[in-house]
């Protein structure tokens, strides 16, 4: 058998390809990002002209995959879990809509916030939107579960979510590949009666949809993804997705023969359940996320024997792991040995040689001299500027967020109301509050640090940079004059501090690009003219 | 047959291609592969780990228990001990010597090499001075895992098989410079 070793996130964007996908949306986030990067390297979605650029926010990438399945291919969607709060709007309208060709929303989520700002659910959204959720449990499945999935997609008429959590989108196994599935023939039909969603439509469709329910879970019953490891011991185990596997390692490990019901389909299945908390003393309900079907479950069964995340049986928060699930199921196990006291934490830190550095240290040089020294700012790399020696931003909420959080201090009376955010969040969702702003004339200073890249995730190319970010401010409506642009660096200095004081002086909004490539950007396209570089 | 192995170090320092060398050896030998890696925000000079796991059998879980790695290697001493917790009793500890220091409060190097051997028999490796004996101080991440060699499930010619395969893009030269520098450390545990 020939097998390749494969990141989670690229098996899904391989089998996605093997489905027959005509192309895939995106925006990056961790840890979604290799899904697309994957494609966009393959040399046989090349060949076969499979689209794959990125786009600029979640909700334009899930609304231009629904536009493909309108059109009878079949298109995926990737994006981290907080990319689904921007793009829901477009998911739950999706499923009342339904799709033609098939349409799979592969959402990755990050348990224990290795790389993000919570640890959110998917699966709320899946049940939220009454679709078909898939959360796979290991590398050869989710490549499988893909192709499951699109025919799924197809066959009941709506989108399909493919759930991955961290630890299966970034661990690498041996994964087979099945022969190619053809693309789709082009093939729009007008229906406006299931996509013009007035209300009467939508009432129609909304009914649809309710009616479906039944159907998807007797599939869900069937679905060669659930399935049930008989066992001995009383306490039996409910394993969602990748919580299985730690069930499983701890049946082997430990020698304890007990029951696993794994679901990796839902809606879940109800009979499959019943029966397990028949034969079971006690149900212990492993979910690698929210307890979001232990609390259902616990209504079903009337909350008798019952253990999970929210009996404190499981910690409520954070990712499973082998020895949590051992402990759970009541394995008495030897403390581990202690981390010496001297280990002392080592935070990421901006690059030596970045120009964010440059920036902070300019734009701390001028915020000295104010009573209030709030600057709002955003997510990329120049969040860690809130780390020393920095400690020149104070908030980080969500894409987009600083320069609408500026605007509405401001209006409070705040003053001065400034912001940093990064070249591809402002074309995320910085714009339109920009526009909020100049339509309100909010006396906001608006720094973009334009590094030329979307840097955080790995140096994805961003939607806009350098005079286009120029040009669209200017569109947006901020004065000519009050678009200024400087150079982070060294020399420098002095510079760039008089241009931030003069714009944080205006009573108005005005825009400062600060402008300089990426260093880690740099590097690699300098590596890549070099055909010999040294080691990784 | 089962060998947990963990991997630690600070982003940017290579351990992922110590990594992606082990997993290519295990597959040419038909094993099973588990290996999970950490991208994102930590990468920027944060610490960084990955849990290797190959098998003959199948293997479930992506992360290796608290207390149950045969191997800790590790390019950087502070790091070695961040992962003490998994190490299992019987376990071996492999580690480079040069400090990594990017952090106000690091602490003395004599505090942490006592730390280090308070943890049983570590193998310590002056992996910088191999390294650039070798060639680059870059090959220090196959100096470490020449040096580990011996606790992997894996024969050494297998590993350095997959060096060569690793590295053949980058040409001739870092393909003999890394093997140099995997021999190199493979010599201090198998003189
Ligand atoms: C809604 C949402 N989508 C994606 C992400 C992941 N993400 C965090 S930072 C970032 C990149 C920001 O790039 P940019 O603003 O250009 O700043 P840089 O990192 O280049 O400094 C991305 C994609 C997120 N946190 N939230």
């Amino acid at each position: 058998m020939n097998r390749q070793l494969l990141l989670g996130a690229e098996a899904a964007a391989l089998g996605a390809l093997d489905a027959g996908i005509s192309g895939v949306y995106a925006y990056p986030g961790t840890p979604s990002t290799e899904i697309t990067e994957y494609i966009r390297k393959n040399r046989e979605a090349a060949l076969r002209g499979v689209r794959s650029s990125w786009s600029a926010n979640e909700k334009t990438a899930y609304e231009a995959a629904l536009g493909m399945a309108y059109a009878g291919k079949r298109a995926l969607v990737a994006m981290k879990h907080v990319g689904l709060n921007v793009a829901a709007d477009a998911f739950i309208n999706s499923a009342i809509t339904g799709v033609n060709g098939g349409l799979v929303l592969a959402v990755a989520d990050d348990p224990s916030m290795h790389s993000s700002q919570n640890e959110q659910d998917s699966r709320f959204y899946g049940r939220f939107a009454m679709v078909p959720v898939l959360e796979p449990a290991s590398q050869q499945e989710l490549y499988d579960a893909v192709r499951y999935a699109f025919d799924l997609s197809e066959s009941v008429k709506l989108p399909v979510m493919l759930r991955l959590t961290t630890r299966l989108a970034h661990s690498r196994a041996g994964v087979v590949r099945a022969p190619l599935h053809a693309e789709n023939p082009l093939h729009a039909v007008l229906e406006p009666e299931r996509y013009v969603l007035m209300p009467q439509n939508a009432r129609k469709q909304y009914n649809l949809l309710l009616g479906k329910q039944e159907n998807l879970e007797r599939l869900s019953e069937e679905s060669p993804l659930n399935r049930m490891v008989p066992g001995t011991f009383p306490v039996g185990v409910l394993a969602f997705g990748i919580a299985c596997n730690y069930a499983m390692e701890v049946r082997e490990t430990f020698g304890l023969d007990v029951p696993v019901l794994k679901i990796s389909h839902y809606p879940p299945p109800r009979r499959q359940i019943a029966e397990l908390f028949e034969s079971c003393e006690t149900v212990l309900v492993a979910e690698e996320g929210y307890p979001v079907y232990e609390e259902l479950l616990r209504g079903w069964f009337n909350d008798r024997n019952i253990r999970g995340r929210m009996d404190g049986t499981l910690p409520r928060a954070g990712e499973l792991d082998t020895v949590l699930m051992a402990r759970a199921l009541g394995v008495a196990l030897p403390e581990p040995a202690p981390v010496p006291t001297i280990v002392v934490n080592r935070p990421p830190e901006l690059c030596r040689g970045c120009g964010h550095r440059d920036l902070f240290e300019a734009l701390n040089r001028v915020m000295e001299s104010f009573e209030n020294r709030h600057v709002f700012s955003d997510i990329g790399c120049y969040t860690l500027g809130a780390l020393p020696p920095f400690n020149a931003i104070h908030t980080c909420v969500d894409m987009g967020a600083s320069i609408t959080m500026a605007k509405g201090a401001a209006d409070g009376g705040l003053r001065p109301a400034v912001c940093v955010i990064g070249d591809s969040t402002f074309t995320h969702s910085g714009m339109t509050g920009l526009l909020d702003a100049v339509n309100d004339r909010t006396p906001v200073t608006v720094i973009i640090a334009d590094n030329d890249t979307t840097a955080m995730t790995g140096g994805q190319e961003s939607a806009a940079t350098g005079t286009r970010l120029h040009a669209l401010c200017r569109g947006l409506g901020v004065e000519e004059q009050h678009i200024r642009t400087i150079i982070p660096l060294k020399p420098h200095l002095e510079e760039n501090i008089a241009v931030l004081s003069q714009e944080i002086a205006y009573d108005g909004v005005s825009v400062v690009l600060a402008r300089r490539e990426c260093i880690e950007n740099a590097a690699r396209r300098k590596r890549s003219k070099n055909p010999n570089p040294v080691n990784q | 047959m089962q060998n947990n192995i963990i991997l630690a170090g600070v982003g940017g320092q290579g351990i992922l291609s110590i990594a992606a060398v082990i997993d290519l050896a295990a597959l040419h030998c038909d094993l099973h592969i588990r290996q999970a890696e950490v991208h994102g925000m930590s990468q920027r000079g944060g610490a960084v780990q990955s849990h290797l796991r190959i098998s003959d059998r199948e293997i479930h879980a992506d992360l290796i228990a608290l207390g149950r790695a045969d191997l800790v290697i590790s390019v950087e001493p502070l790091e070695a001990l961040r992962y003490l917790p998994f190490l299992s009793p019987e376990g071996r500890m492999v580690t480079a010597t040069e400090p990594f220091v990017n952090m106000p409060d690091y602490p003395s190097l004599d505090a942490l090499l006592t730390e280090l051997r308070r943890t049983g028999s570590p193998l310590l490796v002056d992996a910088a001075t191999l390294a650039r004996e070798a060639g680059s101080p870059r090959t220090s991440n196959m100096v470490m895992l020449g040096a580990a060699a011996p606790f992997i499930a894996l024969d050494p010619s297998q590993l350095e098989a997959a060096i060569g395969k690793i590295f053949e893009a980058k040409g001739e030269d870092t393909v003999a410079m890394n093997i140099r520098a995997f021999r190199k450390g493979l010599a201090l545990s198998q003189p």
